[in-house]
């Protein structure tokens, strides 16, 4: 019998143990749902799955009788929106001044205690001071995310700029770099895939300043639903919003591995 | 006379490293460095590069004090992670021409492209990397980096071209390809060669002189309170043997010094 940690699954059995815990946990659920409805058939918490089917298709298919809207997609729409300028803006600042600080030791000098003290502070905790600053609309919740993500996102571009090794900043200048020509041709071109990576990692925290966003004020999205039906404990549409929620992300970062991996295809090779 | 170098002290604080350094150097010298480690031999090329000043004394490139920062007369060669690994064979080459070429984008498209691409093609041709011109330069093996790094400096025709163990992490039998190489390139460009090296018999067959940096005067209770200097300065056609084993004595010995002083130090 060889050791634990040299006996390997092979490929299927690989992907059969990936998917067991999703078993398991979706068993445990309708066992759970089963035994609760028998008990009482008027049982909010842990509805039967037809009764989700039937939710899903309400929201994802029909019209909403009041606004005449298909709701999840509009939800949907609304989240993405926000995300998308949210995680664009805070990725574009991040790098901006993640270079900067990595590059410029007056900038380093300048900044760098700056972003360490702004990246303490929890955004969310800045969150009646932005619907107070820029009003309840969309800008606030863009802000929010921008906030959370951009000091991260610098902080750790500033880190990868300075792992670049010295030997070749020290070469380009040798080869007449000046310093712009040096952040254009050396530093740039290898923050990319560094800078993809970041945002990957900020995902799960902008959804998170994005749904909290939308739980104190908004008129749609996927965060405002979930929290509006909690009014009437209504599981059948909280718990397919989540699962939605879950993929999208999921989506998201896989997509951006995947970019990172087809755009650069230099980083597998060096690291 | 390109380098004329004049009573050079380097200290940090009072950790004296390199003490009354004398050494002027003719064009088209090939000057290989041997010394125990922790003799200075870096901190010298750190200052022919502009990354460091002298604490005391001269240094002149042309009768003018050395730049301050690295440029384009002084081309390097590191022992290792020279290259950039983002762009191709090609680019990598390029990228020196395209720095002088295009202030703002540093990148070169349509005609002048074409004419960097051909001259470095050229030099690619020269050091054997035609072939893989278009692989990134992550992907070579390190004797194949070593070459790129090598004629990534040659394109850009630097007076000076300085190399850190430029093969001291390759395999010996890429080392015998590597000198012939780096012999034909300075004989072609008419290059001034500073080479570091580990290998005392490395500095013996490459150079038309060779510098030996060791400390001369020791105090085991003050491992820094002296400095290196340059204790042999060998013209390297009439060398003969026993200097070669001497010199290599020698710095076996300073090696073995620095290590226990430091050994005691640490206790």
């Amino acid at each position: 019998m060889r050791r634990l940690i040299n006996q390997l699954p092979g490929k299927g059995g690989a992907f059969g143990l990936g998917v067991l815990p999703f078993l398991l946990l979706f068993l445990v659920y309708v066992l759970a749902s089963d035994a609760r409805l028998a008990e009482n058939a008027n049982d909010k918490l842990l509805p039967a799955l037809n009764t989700i089917a039937d939710s899903i298709h309400t929201y994802a298919f029909e019209e909403d009788k009041r606004s005449g809207n298909i709701l999840l997609w509009t939800d949907t729409w609304a989240s993405l929106k926000r995300l998308g300028m949210g995680l664009g803006l805070g990725a574009t600042l991040g790098l901006l001044f993640g270079v900067a600080v990595g590059v410029v030791p007056y900038v380093r000098a300048a900044l760098q205690p700056f972003i360490a003290a702004l990246s303490m502070i929890p955004p969310l905790a800045m969150l009646p001071i932005l619907f107070v600053v820029f009003g309840l609309d969309e800008l606030s919740k863009v802000v929010l995310i921008v906030f959370g993500v951009a000091p991260v996102i610098m902080r750790d571009l500033a880190l990868r700029v300075g792992e670049i090794p010295r030997e070749q900043i020290i070469k380009a200048q040798t080869l007449g770099a000046s310093t712009w020509q040096l952040v254009l041709r050396v530093v740039l071109p290898q923050m990319w895939p560094r800078l993809i990576d970041s945002v990957r990692l900020s995902l799960g925290s902008a959804w998170l300043f994005l749904i909290a966003a939308e739980a104190i004020a908004a008129t749609e999205g996927l965060g405002y639903r979930i929290f509006l039906v909690r009014r009437y404990m209504a599981m059948d549409i909280i718990l397919p919003y989540v699962a939605w929620i879950t993929l999208i992300a999921f989506a998201m970062d896989y997509l951006l591995r995947l970019l990172s991996q087809r755009l650069y295809p230099w980083m597998q090779r060096s690291e | 006379m390109i380098i004329a170098v004049k009573n050079l002290w380097k200290e940090y604080g009072d950790n004296v490293v390199l003490e009354n350094i004398n050494l002027t150097v003719k064009e088209h010298e090939f000057v290989t460095i041997v010394g125990a480690s922790g003799c200075g031999k870096t901190t010298f090329l750190r200052m022919l590069l502009g990354e460091e000043t002298p604490t005391r004394g001269s240094f002149m490139l042309d009768g003018k004090p050395l730049p301050d920062e690295p440029g384009p007369d002084r081309g390097i060669v590191f022992q290792r992670y020279s290259v950039f690994p983002h762009l191709t064979v090609l680019e990598n080459v390029m990228l020196g021409l395209e720095f002088a070429a295009s202030p703002f984008l540093g990148k070169l498209f349509g005609t002048a492209r074409k004419q960097a691409q051909s001259k470095a093609e050229a030099i690619l041709n020269e050091v054997g990397l035609y072939e893989v011109r278009n692989h990134y330069a992550s992907q070579l093996s390190g004797g194949m980096q070593q070459r790129l790094s090598i004629a990534q400096s040659v394109i850009r025709e630097p007076r000076i071209l300085l190399l850190d163990e430029p093969f001291g992490a390759l395999d010996p039998g890429i080392t015998d390809d590597m000198h012939k190489l780096i012999l034909r390139l300075w004989d072609e460009h008419k290059m001034t060669i500073f080479m570091i090296t580990h290998d005392i018999k490395e500095g013996f067959e490459l150079g038309t002189r060779l510098l030996v940096f060791d400390k001369v005067r020791r105090d085991a209770q003050a491992q820094s309170a002296y400095g290196a200097t340059i204790t042999y300065d060998l013209p390297l056609k009439s060398v003969d043997r026993n200097v070669a084993k001497e010199v290599a004595e020698q710095t076996r010995r300073t090696e073995a010094f620095i290590q226990s002083a430091q050994l005691v130090a640490s206790h």
